[in-house]
């Protein structure tokens, strides 16, 4: 019989926020279309490192395996990606799998994003309908405008941009590229458009646009492929011509 | 006077529908979930939802919208409740439409609607093909606008333990664990909405997320819920198998032209065309997934002699598929390295979505006063087959009745006495103490390897086809994984975020729940929808057009089986044949 084909993972663990990380290795049986979610749940199957050594299985966030939640963003072979998607054939080996470590880890893979969803609330990343009940009628809209909100639309809050920008860290309030654009749909759409003074006045604040510095990276690293730099670019139009309104009209 | 409280657990659609509502009526909610409610797995929901809009000159009604969903569920839904959903289908599309939802359009600006399966009407709207993360993340967001505003307090990374009761058998609270600190905490609540999704889990490889376990149900079950027609789960006909999870390819392929074939003698047979000449390819999901198992198990026709089948996007120009069906298509190539606008999918049935759950009565409320449920983890409105499309519409209409109704409960409900600080440690000092156990556990058993097994037992003998001797088998089999459950050994002993001692609490669940299943289909003598048995190959209202329902038995841990009347008074139950063009 042939020898059974295997993949090295070496995995960094940490036990908790505050706890030291180390490294642990670990061989999964390969086989073929293999992803990393898909090596992660053998490891849990066989928590055995290559040393032999019987541990705690690697904690990590998934959903749905098919990268639309956003939950299994983890740093793979130093790139901020969806773990599920992230096919053993295309990672060169071993495999390396860290936190994205932008955001607090809270055991080994698992990190806390819930900055993210925080930002979401700073630039009121919601049209402000009157309720739940019907009124009758929606707008009609340029469907060339929705399609643009579409792909805007497809931001699963997953955090790779943030963990590629270089201004996203403790060094600065940055929201980040995934949130601030998240202004840019709300204020497309017919309804949405009417608050959007309020999210350019927002992204004007600290944290805000002017903290971006066009490095580029987001659009990169988008599992989405949201063309972040361009809607980045059109709103701080839009903030500035904003702020020579508001000087203006003052 | 005190704003009511209502625990709403899960967030999908119908959970921050429900919320959104509740929130409009002046009460308080505290919302759980597993995960970030924008991470659930209503997200994973592509081809559309459906709503009669009729602007396609087809004449569209909601009659027929009603009936469609009726003859497709093969007469098991509560007629009444169908009735209500299609009725309200156009306005929940008009209120995502106000909230941002990026609908795919025609040129003139209206949303576009597409075909979809066991229906003759354009009657899906759709953003693309990832209209559930689109409908999802606009109820998110005015939930975040609720969050901001103070009427709605999230706890994310929670997870559902089971309910408490007062004295009188009221439910008037829950007890939850934090997921990262692993604090068991209970909580008061007025109402008590679950909203948890489906079961796919119990079946392993399956389309739904993993967070999809049932666990929260079962856990109700135990309590004394009624669970209604488990053994009613759809088989998607058209899924990309894999060894982690088997993702889901769009009925909107089929509703957009995609046509499935295998060879036979050397040419291509579209085999669901020729055997449905009315419907096609677009015959509901249970008669497809049927005919796609008979042609590659019993006939042997499969691509390469494996169970496969091809989904044949490649005739239609590349430009359309794009703009209707991007996401998914990408997705194909993404985890199979082969490109669907140039060559046919390899496709075959998956386990998709439960037709049953937990009993409710119109109003969603469960047999247990207190609490409700609403959207997967409930059995209304699909009967014994989901139409295509009716997902997304039975989970955010069901939120908007719940919602609601858990409002009016905690004004004007029997709820007996209010909860003393003592019954509420006492429930959280149980669930402690459970939870301790499991962190001791030292057996031979590893609870993710016994899921597997459970998973490969369910998948082999209670999907397509069933037959009552390998059901008996597989009862037993799964009793003896419940036994083998406590001689699992957990190699994490650990207080924080520690998702293998959960992992073992939440497999004890799904173990009972796939009893419940399995015992269900192997009472019911007949065949309806999706549930199929070759020793009884047609359906017998005389002795089934029922609703199963199945109640825990503490003292063996096994489901017992009766079965109830209920309302199917509008339409008249006539014989299901998408050979030819329905007759009402």
């Amino acid at each position: 019989m042939a020898e059974q084909k295997t993949v090295t993972f070496i995995i960094e663990r940490q036990d908790g926020p505050k706890e030291k990380r180390y490294t642990q290795e670990f061989d999964v049986p390969y086989r073929p279309s293999l992803n990393v979610v898909a090596a992660l749940m053998e490891i849990q199957k066989n928590p055995v490192t290559r040393d032999g050594k019987r541990v705690a299985p690697v904690v990590w966030e998934c959903n749905c395996l098919e990268k639309v939640c956003g939950a299994c963003m983890m740093v793979i072979n130093g790139k901020a990606q969806q773990a599920c998607c992230a096919l053993i054939d295309n990672l060169k080996q071993p495999i390396h799998l860290a936190p994205a470590r932008t955001f607090p880890v809270i055991r080994d893979l698992l990190i806390d994003r819930s900055v993210m969803f925080e930002s979401l609330k700073r630039i009121q990343g919601w049209v402000n309908v009157d309720g739940t009940w019907d009124v009758k009628d929606a707008p009609r809209q340029n469907p060339y405008t929705a399609q643009t909100a579409y792909e805007i639309s497809h931001c699963m809050t997953c955090g790779c941009c943030l963990e590629a920008c270089p201004n996203v860290g403790p060094q600065s309030d940055f929201m980040g590229p995934a949130p601030i654009v998240q202004a840019y749909l709300f204020n497309l759409h017919p309804l949405g458009e009417y608050d959007k003074p309020k999210r350019l006045e927002t992204l004007m604040q600290k944290g805000g646009i002017t903290s971006c510095g066009n490095s580029q990276n987001c659009v990169q690293v988008c599992p989405k492929n949201i063309k972040l730099t361009t809607y980045l670019a059109q709103l701080n139009r839009d903030v500035n011509k904003q702020a020579l309104k508001n000087i203006f009209n003052h | 006077m005190a704003k009511s409280k209502i625990v709403v657990v899960g967030g999908g659609l119908s959970g921050l529908m429900a919320t959104l509502k509740i929130c409009e009526a002046g009460g308080e909610v505290d919302l759980f979930s597993y995960c970030p409610v924008k991470r659930s797995h209503s997200l994973c929901a592509q081809g559309g939802i459906n709503a009669c809009m009729d602007t396609k000159g087809e004449h569209d009604s909601i009659y027929e919208h009603f009936d469609d969903t009726v003859y497709g569920g093969d007469f098991l839904a509560d007629q009444t409740a169908v009735k209500g959903m299609c009725e309200a289908a156009p306005k929940l599309i008009r209120m995502f439409d106000r909230m941002g939802v990026p609908f795919t359009r025609t040129a003139e600006g209206v949303l576009d609607l597409r075909n979809f399966g066991g229906q003759k009407n354009k009657r899906t709207v759709f953003a693309g093909s990832t209209t559930g993360q689109q409908l999802l993340y606009a109820l998110d967001e005015q939930v975040r606008k609720w969050e901001v505003k103070g009427g709605v307090t999230k706890y994310e990374f929670w997870e559902f333990i089971k309910v408490i009761k007062n004295k009188e058998g009221v439910c008037r609270g829950i007890v939850a664990q934090n997921m990262n600190s692993m604090e068991i905490k209970a909580f008061r609540a007025d109402t008590v909405i679950l909203a948890t999704g489906g079961p796919g889990q119990v079946f392993g490889r399956c389309t739904a997320s993993t967070i999809c376990n049932g666990s929260a149900v079962s856990a109700v079950y135990q309590q004394g819920a009624h669970i209604a027609n488990p053994e009613f789960i759809q088989i998607h006909p058209t899924a990309i198998p894999g060894s982690d999870k088997n993702r889901l390819m769009s009925e909107a392929c089929r509703g957009e032209g995609g046509r499935i074939w295998v060879y036979k003698d050397g040419k291509p047979w579209y085999f669901l065309e020729e055997m449905f000449p009315a419907y096609g390819n677009l015959v509901p999901r249970d008669v497809a997934s049927r005919a796609i198992y008979d042609v590659c198990v019993n006939q042997h026709l499969g691509i390469n002699g494996e169970n496969r089948v091809y989904l044949d996007l490649s005739h239609i120009p590349a430009e359309y598929l794009e703009r209707k069906l991007g996401g998914i298509l990408e997705m194909y190539s993404e985890f199979m390295g082969a490109d669907p606008r140039k060559v046919p999918m390899e496709i075959y049935p998956s386990v998709h979505y439960s037709m049953g759950g937990i009993w409710v009565d119109r109003k969603h409320n469960t047999n247990v006063p207190g609490l409700m449920a609403s959207g997967e983890c409930d059995y209304q409105y699909h009967g014994a087959n989901r139409l295509g499309a009716n997902s997304l519409l039975s989970a955010a209409y069901s939120g908007t009745i719940s919602g609601p109704e858990a409002m009016h409960w905690a004004k004007e409900g029997e709820k007996g006495s209010a909860l003393t600080d003592a019954e509420l440690e006492a429930a959280r000092q149980e669930c402690v103490n459970d939870f301790e156990n499991i962190l001791t556990m030292h057996g031979e058993e590893n609870a993710h390897r016994l899921h597997h097994e459970l998973g490969d037992l369910m998948n082999q003998y209670v999907t397509i086809e069933r037959v009552n001797k390998d059901l008996d088998y597989c009862f037993e089999e799964v009793k003896k994984i419940l036994a083998r459950w406590n001689n699992i050994g957990v190699t994490d002993h650990s207080h924080w975020a520690n998702q293998e001692a959960m992992f073992v609490r939440q497999l004890r669940n799904m173990i009972l729940y796939a009893l419940a299943i399995t015992k269900a289909a192997r009472m019911r003598d007949e065949s309806r929808g999706a549930h199929f048995k070759r020793e009884f190959p047609t359906r017998d209202d005389e002795h089934f057009l029922k609703t199963t329902i199945v109640d825990y038995d503490p003292k063996t841990e096994e489901p017992q089986i009766t079965y109830i009347d209920f309302d199917h008074s509008l339409i008249k139950p006539r014989p299901r044949n998408y050979a030819v063009a329905k007759k009402e």
